[in-house]
């Protein structure tokens, strides 16, 4: 049991992390980001190159994929979000948009980074073993601890930064808030700058771990968009929980229902299914959007 | 005067060098062969070390005056299509090669993908060499698939009663991704364990190909404590972290699969963890390559910056088509002579020492002649590379 809480914890707390990002951006411009996925792969490959390729030690790679996903987020906005969205008032232009980001980030990776699965040496070596009971390499529990302290770090960010402050009045009513003066244009951009940013970060988190591959940023999406679907989308608590829960319904899936094969997402769908029709607004989203 | 005498003798200049070069362009006729596999994604390394094979080779034919077929020399084109491991996107491919007039097909790379574009090559006239493993791809009545690699089937049994006799392993776990080809080789390797007398533990494990944390999806198969892990049909992206996972969670036996693997890859996402573990590897040891595959091996490393083990098998599938229609030229546009000259085909295998063939085989396995004949080479991973284990013939 201490294994498979172990396990959900450090699954949830990468989940909670790639959530973030997504429902940042859902929340400020009521965009469905999918490229998501593409930008978490970016950032693995981004820390790939400087650690693997160019020998840097793996903080200067993490910060690369930070501001690098950053700019790429920021001119994202700048250059297509933000016409499109001043130009259509209809959800699929944006919808549309991100798919084809999507498409478009996946050439480019393949362009820039190959068509391999790529790694990066282990950071932490050593194994914390408890009687056997629970087991967890070092490498992992930092990983878990960093993406833990990100997410509090983002959080005291929203709560208590002039930016912070401003995007979360833009989330609740984006009218109001310009009333108010809040630099709506801004702090979209910061946001979305914000959300890739996140993504880039986890992508350099999990490159030492799980490795990074072309292939890998579509089912980063899914599993990001059933979290906050989870959670309730656009709320950042929401995505934090919803994040939490699915990592621990993994851990527990794979170990209970091993016996069965491999039913474990087959049980989290039907779940969500049941879920969503009982709650559609998911647990912290409010109905009325 | 002299300026017209000069501007004449310009044109004419110029008019004799575009003949000339038109006559280089036009000195040998193209043959193009095709290549449908997946080249990105997580089974990437599986088709880009054949594109890459394909694609080597043919360089170095054509910069050596091209391949003899029926007195004609023949420059050899290689047209590729990326099918992402996605059986729809592979019958894509198929189509658009039998729109290109291409009538001999490497590839697909996995069991679906295979299985998708048989009617499409059966309709078009293609003889296809996949890297899949159902066998009534290759069993009569289908005939227009041969086999371009050993199948799991035919290596799995080898590699199990090697480990039984020299590292007395008697029980055996799987591990299969959630995915047609995996699991279709996790059940043939569990009814060769059984047949062989090991004690199956564990055969239920299967995981997700974009898991992200093998961790909870060993635990059960390392409680059940094997002598032996297999990891059926595992992609390279999948190996190394399934590797490391298992070693992390105190795994200390022996790690087995039946897929070619990159050593690059596995050191890049394993490191020495990945010590130990054992694959096919590419068809050729450095005991059994010739200095023709010396040459191919350096030729690819410059064209590509790294080599693949695994093109030592890779390099195969050309060769085969290259050389059967030198044997029958008919064949070159009528894949009924290409499948007539197979069963009596034989010819020198310039990639091995000694008196090696190139020939068909297969009768044991399907009843006809329909896969390329290449040594099974087991590999074990040590420091960044793959060390030989033991050399196998399948007839």
């Amino acid at each position: 049991m201490e294994q498979i809480l172990a396990n959900g914890l450090y699954l949830g707390a990468q989940y909670a992390l790639i959530a973030l990002g997504l429902t940042l951006i859902f929340s400020l411009m009521n965009v469905l980001n999918f490229a998501h996925g593409q930008m978490y792969v970016f950032g693995g490959f981004v820390t790939y190159t400087v650690v693997a390729q160019w020998g840097l030690p793996f903080i200067v790679g993490l910060i690369a994929s930070a501001v690098i996903l950053a700019i790429m987020g920021a001119l994202i906005e700048f250059l297509l979000f933000r016409p499109v969205i001043r130009k259509s008032k209809r959800d699929e232009s944006t919808m549309l948009l991100a798919a084809g980001i999507a498409f478009f980030l996946d050439a480019v990776i393949l362009l820039l980074f190959g068509e391999k699965q790529r790694g990066v040496p282990k950071i932490v070596n050593g194994i914390f073993n408890w009687d056997m009971r629970l087991i967890m390499p070092y490498d992992r529990i930092l990983i878990g601890v960093l993406a833990i302290a990100m997410i509090a770090g983002f959080i005291a960010l929203m709560q208590y930064t002039k930016a912070g402050r401003a995007m979360r009045a833009l989330a609740q009513d984006r009218m109001a808030a310009q009333l108010m003066g809040v630099d709506v244009d801004r702090y979209s951009m910061i946001g979305f700058a914000l959300g890739a940013l996140l993504a880039g970060l986890v992508g350099g988190l999990l490159v030492t771990i799980t490795g990074i591959n072309l292939g890998m940023g579509g089912p980063t999406s899914v599993k990001a968009f059933i979290m906050i679907m989870i959670g309730g989308a656009g709320v950042i608590s929401g995505a934090i929980a919803g994040g939490f829960i699915l990592g621990m319904m993994e851990s527990i899936g794979l170990t209970v229902l091993a016996v069965y094969g491999d039913i474990t997402y087959l049980a989290i769908f039907a779940s969500l299914m049941v879920f969503l029709a009982l709650r559609p607004q998911g647990l912290m989203g409010k109905p009325w959007g | 005067m002299l300026r017209r005498t000069f501007m004449k003798t310009t044109a004419l200049a110029a008019v004799a060098s575009f003949a000339m070069i038109g006559t280089a362009f036009a000195e040998n006729p193209i043959l193009k062969i095709g290549f449908v596999g997946v080249t990105s994604g997580p089974a990437a390394a599986w088709g880009t070390s054949n594109q890459r094979s394909m694609e080597t080779r043919a360089a170095w034919i054509n910069e050596t005056g091209g391949y003899d077929i029926g007195g004609t020399k023949y420059d050899i084109e290689i047209v590729s299509f990326d099918d992402q491991k996605d059986p729809k996107r592979a019958i894509a491919g198929m189509e658009q090669m039998a729109q290109a007039g291409i009538h001999y097909v490497v590839g697909p790379n996995v069991d679906d993908g295979a299985a998708a574009v048989r009617p499409v090559a059966e309709q078009n006239g293609i003889i296809y060499f996949p890297y899949a493993f159902p066998k009534e791809l290759y069993t009569a009545p289908a005939s227009n698939a041969v086999l371009g690699m050993i199948a799991n089937y035919q290596s799995g049994p080898a590699i199990y009663k090697h480990l039984m006799e020299n590292n007395g392993v008697k029980k055996v776990a799987f591990v299969a991704a959630n995915e047609s080809d995996p699991l279709s080789q996790r059940d043939g390797g569990v009814a060769a364990a059984t047949a062989l007398g090991l004690e199956v533990v564990s055969d239920s494990v299967t995981y997700q190909v974009d898991t992200t944390d093998f961790t909870p999806v060993l635990l059960p198969v390392v409680q059940a404590a094997p002598d032996l892990l297999v990891l059926s049909g595992v992609s390279p992206a999948n190996a190394p972290q399934l590797i490391r996972s298992a070693r992390e969670l105190g795994y200390t036996g022996l790690i087995s699969t039946e897929t070619a693997q990159d050593a690059a890859v596995l050191q890049e996402g394993a490191g020495e963890l990945a010590n130990g573990f054992i694959s096919v590897g590419g068809a050729s040891t450095p005991e059994l390559a010739s200095d023709m595959m010396r040459e191919f091996v350096d030729r690819y490393t410059k064209m590509f910056g790294e080599y693949n083990d695994e093109s030592n098998t890779k390099v195969y599938a050309l060769e085969y088509i290259l050389a059967t229609m030198a044997a029958n030229p008919a064949a070159m546009t009528d894949v009924e002579a290409f499948k007539v000259t197979m069963d009596t085909f034989e010819a020198p295998n310039p990639f091995m020492v000694g008196d090696a063939k190139l020939k068909y085989v297969g009768t044991s396995s399907f009843g006809q002649k329909r896969q390329v004949s290449v040594p099974l080479v087991v590999n074990v991973f040590n420091n960044g590379a793959f060390e030989t284990m033991f050399v196998a013939q399948v007839d």
